[in-house]
């Protein structure tokens, strides 16, 4: 019988660098291609954003005329949800996730590849309506009769659609892929009441993904034959309904908000144990709250729409205020893990709590618009601006910055650099609550979303020049962190294999860890294995020393 | 601070992850086509609930547009409904024949099925040139097309899965043990066949 090398050394497999992580089928690689990718988006999408806030500052068109500013608000909108910050949680969520849960790889290897490549080239055709005559311009929702062939003549909107539906099968793939990893890779010993907290939002999240998405894609593929093939979906003169459009995007759009912030719970408490030295206060409660969320979120949709008079308004605002519960269990959980822990303010746990006090604000208005009578005097006003900001934003995307400094270490071995990290985090903080907290105010005096000029006598312009600050300050905050990235990557500190001390098991393995993951795992005893090692003397010290005392 | 707890693991805490995922339960791939087919069935959802809805909308009689003829399911529609369904029926056999560890049974199977799904194909393409309306004639045109094309679409697209699958058939790449392509494909045709069911009832008798 010939004999197997059972450990091959790379060697073997050697070729270059750029075949390398355009082939990669490591979910690790595919994980930092997804967060690289999605950055570069973020930066393209941000300077749409700047552009926007440019024309708001004062009042008067200025740099942008009302085509090309309609252009920029949609683009930024939808590159922002669709190519940064859903696809940057799912990049984190592939390096992280199979380590957490110690497998060697997801389920589906190439079709994790495949759902990433799809991701730049839906993006490019997106933006590619640049090329053809001016992007798509109705907003990222999209809505018909303004979105149908009548009214929006350009390809912009087809690139759109073909756009999305790629990056719409992507999302597809990569949940299923989720989804069969975590309940088909689990290391022994690793129960489902055992995965760390992050797994438990990747699943739900996973999940609204594969029964929204599809939703979605059904609608816009009818408008897409509407527009093309002379179909009659959304065209009340032809026996169609423009309302139809609304309850298919928002019975996505709405489970879409919860995929965008049920990954940032997670990074964030993945964070806060670690830096208050404590374990998740209930872990249980924390899981099945994101379970509800998760249920609650596809009956809560029609209340973007009750100004259209054609939803059933008492059941969806119930709902809709239903869903505070869970949230609010999660924040009392965060609250009481913090409660008496011995915190460390490193950078992370700075974005983490940024996390916690942002979104709150976010879920507090957000209860606010689901009362009917709230919500019909602040529709497509810029209140629902400051609302959605605060949760993509102050939600999500803080979360996103706390993985980022949380996890660089463990994928390339060196830590940030400290100090950058937090003049980057109060630059963030700051520049982000001056540029949408004041629009709360403008949303509550009348100022309508999308618009690209308002009138000097109607005494918006303080706020809105407060808030174009603030955006100029999130461009600035910027800097920093890219040198950061940059600088630490070239020739940053190198911490060793686990600095932050970490609980869950991607800390068990070296930074940045081999393509197999894992050469040994520790037992799996409870959600904080590693943790658990670290300790595993410590309670054999406890017992002798209460002999000693008796 | 730092604990480098890979190279502090003492032999007696670990185990070794190589050999320690078992396939137990169902297999992995199986996992993943019903994922995809749940989110199939919401896709086939959002097409649904269009059709319902353009009906509700719809003022008059619901059907095929003014000068057109009724919609019968003669002598189309119900002979091919019925093709589809048998083909459930042999595919099914085939499943059971490669269970038995039977490959040449499963192949001959596998394209008796893939020979009535492409009857039923070409009985829609010959049915949709009969109709007299088209997807730009009003609500309902849109709506049958939209609903028939994308399940025709999915027809193909097991077709092309059948293939393969009697292909590696012939090379005798399936046994009793290995045969996961055989079970997964099955349970798409299945689901498609439902489809068509539902999508049937809907179009010629709920009036």
């Amino acid at each position: 019988m010939a004999t197997t090398a059972l450990t091959p050394t790379s060697e073997t497999y050697r070729r270059s660098w750029v075949i390398e992580w355009l082939t990669t089928v490591d979910h690790k690689k595919i994980g930092i291609l997804y967060i690289v990718n999605s950055f570069a988006f973020f930066f393209a999408a941000g300077i749409l954003a700047l552009l926007v806030r440019s024309e708001l500052a004062v009042p008067g068109l200025q740099f942008l005329d009302e085509r090309t500013y309609n252009q920029a608000f949609t683009m930024h909108g939808t590159i922002m949800i669709f190519l940064f910050v859903v696809p940057v949680l799912s990049g984190f969520a592939n390096y992280i996730v199979p380590l957490q849960i110690g497998a060697p790889d997801m389920a589906f290897p190439r079709i994790n590849a495949l759902s990433f490549w799809f991701l730049p080239l839906g993006g490019l055709l997106i933006f590619s309506g640049y090329l053809f005559g001016g992007a798509a311009a109705e907003g990222w929702t999209l809505y018909t009769p303004l979105s149908g062939g009548k009214f929006s003549t350009g390809v912009g909107t087809d690139l759109w659609l073909i756009g999305l539906l790629l990056v719409g099968t992507a999302s597809i793939l990569g949940s299923i892929n989720f989804i069969a990893t975590i309940f088909k890779m689990r290391a022994p010993g690793m129960t489902l009441f055992r995965m760390p907290i992050l797994v438990w939002t990747v699943l739900v999240t996973a999940t609204l993904i594969l029964l929204a998405t599809p939703v979605l894609a059904a609608g816009m593929i009818a408008l897409f034959i509407d527009r093309n093939y002379g179909g009659s979906f959304f065209d009340p003169n032809t026996g169609g309904n423009p309302i139809l459009w609304q309850h298919l995007f928002w019975f996505f759009g709405h489970p879409e908000v919860y995929i965008v912030i049920l990954p940032a719970m997670g990074v964030v408490s993945e964070i806060l144990p670690v830096f208050t030295r404590r374990p998740l206060f209930g872990y249980r409660a924390f899981v099945h709250a994101t379970i509800a969320i998760g249920l609650l979120s596809f009956s809560v949709w029609a209340h973007h729409m009750f100004t259209t008079g054609q939803v059933f308004m008492p059941f969806f605002s119930f709902m809709t205020a239903l869903i505070a519960v869970p949230t609010g269990v999660k924040m009392f959980n965060w609250l009481a893990t913090l409660w008496r822990g011995s915190i460390i303010l490193a950078t992370p746990m700075l974005f983490a709590l940024g996390f916690l006090s942002m979104f709150l604000i976010g879920g507090i208005s957000g209860v606010m618009l689901s009362a009917p009578p709230i919500d019909f005097h602040l529709q497509d006003t810029y209140f629902v601006v400051a609302h959605l900001h605060y949760v993509f934003f102050g939600g999500s995307v803080f979360g996103v910055f706390a993985a980022t400094y949380y996890w660089f270490p463990k994928m390339t071995g060196r830590r940030l650099n400290e100090p950058l990290g937090k003049v980057h985090f109060w630059m963030h903080f700051i520049g982000f609550n001056l540029a949408f907290f004041p629009q709360h105010i403008l949303g509550i005096q009348g100022m309508p979303r999308r618009v690209a000029d308002y009138s000097p006598d109607a005494g918006w312009t303080l706020l809105n020049l407060m808030s174009t600050a603030g955006a100029v300050l999130i461009a600035a905050s910027v800097l920093p962190f890219l040198v950061n990235v940059v600088a630490t990557f070239i020739n940053g500190e190198r911490v060793g294999d686990d600095p932050w001390e970490g609980n869950t098991l991607e800390w068990a393995t070296s930074s940045p860890p081999p393509a197999h993951n894992f050469d040994k795992l520790p037992p799996i005893r409870s959600e904080r294995p590693v943790f658990d090692l670290r300790h595993r003397h410590d309670a054999e010290r406890v017992s002798v020393a209460k002999v000693e005392d008796q | 601070m730092t604990v480098q707890v890979p190279t502090s693991m003492s032999a007696d805490t670990t185990t070794h992850t190589a050999l320690a995922h078992r396939e137990a339960g169902m297999p992995t791939p199986l996992v993943g086509m019903l994922l995809f087919i749940a989110s199939e069935v919401m896709f086939f959802g959002g097409l649904f609930a269009s059709y319902f809805n353009a009906r509700a909308v719809h003022i008059g009689e619901w059907g095929p547009p003014a000068g057109a003829p009724e919609l019968e399911i003669f002598p189309i529609a119900l002979p091919i409904t019925i093709i589809l369904v048998a083909s459930s029926f042999t595919m099914q056999f085939g499943v059971w024949a490669i269970r038995r560890g039977d490959q040449r049974a499963m192949r001959n199977w596998t394209l008796l099925t893939l020979v009535l799904g492409v009857t039923f194909l070409i009985g829609q393409i010959y049915d949709y040139t009969q109709l007299g309306f088209g997807i730009s004639d009003g609500a309902f045109g849109t709506v049958f097309y939209t609903l028939t094309g994308f399940h025709g679409a999915h027809v193909f697209g097991g077709a092309v899965g059948l293939t393969i699958l009697a292909a590696r058939a012939s090379q005798g790449q399936f046994s009793k043990q290995n045969h996961v392509a055989v079970e997964a494909i099955s349970i798409y045709w299945h689901f498609v066949d439902v489809v068509w069911i539902a999508l049937f009832s809907t179009l010629y008798f709920l009036r």
